[in-house]
């Protein structure tokens, strides 16, 4: 089993994964889910007419915005780290809150490195897969390791404008 | 000068503890090369051919006398006594062993200073234009806009890791001293007729192997709304950029394949979306704005006796002044440019002895107040006519008295194969040669504005595609050859140079600027600089006269 971490309320937490990953040529097996995007749009119907939970995955390279009417029925979008250096999960993971409203969870898999804490939290990411073998509390020191920040961002942090204003 | 408060110096902090705990980890064996390159590239930190290099952030070219000094420090303790000033406007250490860099950080963060985002791809460091609060012809300070972006760009969540790394420019006077043409985005800052402060958005400018001149996208955007659009730019990119091959995974990539209308039609699209509140607020600008408020200048005479009669008594002083001063906005002040090119030496190059005595400079004469161009000279930016004499004498003994700025050997280079693992060719070796040909002080002159820039291979580093004389170091069978170009610009009339034939041996290439040279002398109209020249004769002259020479 592949470590699972999840944020909640500032705390990072090793977390039983209820989502199987499913590929494209796997039956589907019993439970929550997390398919393609291309399964989705082709099952999807059919899958939450189940009564089961199901989760979109996008590859890097599929926007977030083809999901916007689907959000309010879909319990985890799972945003692809092909390798660390591709940072377009980045981007949206901070439209998926910022502009599209999604309230679920949004989950960093692939090549999820603790040395993105920072960033990925701070892009509304809540829930992640390493691929480094790194822990929560090694999460939970990435992730905490700047106490000002210069930006606004999907996280709701006071930008230090915002701080020197008192 | 900006001062960083508590919360710009926590940055900092943190930055250098995790770094620290980082080299940790590499060096207990934690960490194999290949896991810490991607975070040692946060830092600045590379791997070249004979040890590592640092290169420290100068933030757009401005420094104080403590910083100063701290780089010739570090540079005496950790190196072999000197620094590299590059082509960004930042500051290199050749010859820096891995242990002791989260110490040099330390050190580096207890004058304000770090070499976060000096490499990946990422926002780098932000370029202005050197002469900013001192020149007469701007419009307003860029150091302000340069500030803001600065701290905008430090750690963005979203723009980390972007196709390839995103550099940034601004200027705000019409003689444009940062290549904003040749930046991925180059700001330029103007005033509309109802005297709405702006600035004209140039994107995807660049070098490397495919070179581009950058296309305004947007003429006016009003100058509260900068946030938001650099946003909308920068997530187009992130989204759209090429991300399959890193040859052509730069912004110009992108602006050249949509067209530069369609890629300002998505930004514009992207733009609605973002709304204002990533916009820094009004306080926030006025807060900086602050900070870089006009330095306490005196009211004096335009003309200085103490300065009139050295001219008038010393000839090479006189030519320093000629050369290396430049207009002040206030009378009785003005622009000191410090040669780093003095012929037979490393172009950028500053010995640790000559950053103290540059920092001297600027405490006693200088407002403390010192700045690093483009073109890898140093700037006082602040320096009464009165105390010229005296300046002149010290950098003299400092032997940083050449009076060479934008004459033919001021010229750029490139660190080159002598330390760089991507090289080709030599290049610093080149400069020395082609400055030698010149040493002559009145034949450069006679000469005048000439730029002649070398890059050891294609990344352009050199910024050989803008020089009047450009000089690209290419590998031929294991033997080192020059591609010669002419006719680039780097500054407002930006343009790519055009090759002039086949590549030249090493032994050659000098002896080819020589005759480029001779050949511009003979055919020159009036007051024609090299490149007007051969902007009205075009290749022909000169590509006769090289290859007539070589064979």
């Amino acid at each position: 089993m592949p470590t699972f971490i999840r944020l909640a309320d500032g705390v990072f937490s090793l977390a039983e994964d209820a989502f199987t990953h499913v590929a494209d040529d796997e039956g589907l097996p019993p439970g929550d889910v997390i398919v393609t995007l291309t399964r989705f749009q082709a099952d999807g119907e059919a899958l939450l007419s189940e009564g089961r939970k199901v989760g979109v995955r996008l590859a890097s390279d599929e926007e977030v915005e083809v999901l916007a009417y689907d959000l309010p029925r879909i319990a985890v979008v799972a945003l692809e780290y092909p390798k660390y250096r591709d940072g377009r999960a980045f981007t949206s993971a901070r439209l998926l809150r910022e502009r599209l409203g999604f309230t679920g969870e949004v989950r960093a898999v692939g090549d999820v490195l603790r040395t993105q804490a920072g960033f990925m939290v701070r892009c509304g990411f809540t829930a992640f897969e390493p691929a480094d073998g790194s822990t929560p509390e090694d999460w939970q020191r990435a992730s905490q390791r700047f106490r000002h920040v210069y930006q606004r961002s999907a996280d709701g942090r006071a930008p230090a404008y915002v701080e020197r204003g008192g | 000068m900006y001062r960083y408060d508590t919360i710009d110096r926590e940055m900092l902090a943190d930055r250098s503890a995790e770094f620290r705990e980082q080299v940790g980890r590499r060096l207990a064996g934690d960490l194999t090369e290949d896991q810490f390159k991607p975070l040692r590239l946060m830092n600045g930190l590379y791997l070249q051919l004979h040890a590592y290099m640092l290169r420290v952030a100068i933030p757009y070219g401005s420094l104080n006398p403590t910083q100063l000094r701290k780089l010739a420090w570090i540079g005496r303790t950790y190196d072999k006594g000197y620094g590299h000033f590059t082509t960004r406007q930042n500051l290199q250490f050749h010859w820096i062993k891995l242990a002791d860099t989260p110490d040099i950080l330390d050190h580096l963060a207890s004058v304000d200073m770090h070499a976060i985002q000096t490499s990946g791809n990422c926002i780098r460091n932000i370029t202005a234009d050197p002469y900013a609060g001192a020149t007469s012809e701007e419009i307003d300070d860029p150091r302000v806009w340069a500030e803001a972006m600065r701290q905008w760009s430090s750690l963005h969540p979203e723009f980390s890791f972007l196709p390839r790394k995103f550099k940034i420019a601004i200027t705000a006077a019409p003689k444009d001293r940062t290549a904003a043409k040749v930046h991925d985005i180059g700001l330029v800052v103007r005033r509309a007729r109802d005297g709405q402060m702006g600035f004209e958005v140039i994107v995807g400018g660049g070098m490397g192997r495919t070179p581009y001149i950058g296309s305004t996208i947007r003429e006016f955007l009003p100058a509260n709304r900068l946030f938001s659009y650099l946003e909308a730019i920068l997530r187009v990119y992130n989204r759209h950029g090429r991300r399959d091959n890193s040859y052509k995974a730069r912004i110009k990539i992108l602006v050249a394949a949509l067209g530069a209308e369609e890629f300002a039609r998505q930004v514009e699209a992207e733009w609605e979306k973002v709304g204002a509140s990533v916009d820094l607020p009004d306080t926030e600008l006025a807060r900086i704005r602050g900070a870089f408020a006009a330095a306490d200048f005196d009211v004096l005479p335009a003309v200085s006796e103490a300065h009139e009669r050295a001219k008038a008594a010393d000839a090479a002083y006189a030519r320093f002044i000629r050369n290396n001063l430049k207009p002040h906005k206030k009378p009785g002040y003005g622009i000191v440019e410090i040669s780093l090119k003095t012929v037979g030496e490393t172009p950028g190059d500053a010995s640790a002895a000559q950053m103290d005595a540059v920092a001297d400079l600027a405490e006693r004469y200088g407002q403390d107040d010192i700045r690093v161009t483009h073109e890898q000279n140093l700037v006082l930016p602040h320096v009464r006519l009165d105390d010229l004499p005296e300046v002149y004498a010290a950098l003299k003994a400092a032997e940083l008295a050449s009076a060479n700025i934008n004459l033919v050997s001021d010229i750029i280079a490139c660190p080159g194969l002598d330390y760089c693992a991507l090289a080709n060719a030599r290049s610093i070796s080149v400069a020395q040669h082609i400055a030698q040909k010149f040493a002559d002080p009145d034949r450069a002159e006679k000469v005048g504005e000439l730029k002649i820039k070398i890059s050891g291979c294609i990344n352009a580093c050199g910024h050989h595609h803008v020089g009047h004389i450009g000089i690209l170091g290419v590998d031929k069978k294991g033997e080192e050859f020059y591609q010669l170009t002419l006719g680039g610009s780097g500054a407002e009339d930006a343009a790519v140079g055009q090759a002039l034939g086949p590549a030249l041996p090493y032994d050659k290439v000098a002896d080819a600027v020589d005759t480029l040279v001779e050949t511009y002398l003979r055919e020159r109209q009036g007051a024609e600089r090299f490149l007007d020249t051969f902007r009205r004769t075009g290749v022909a002259p000169f590509k006769e006269a090289v290859y007539a020479d070589v064979h």
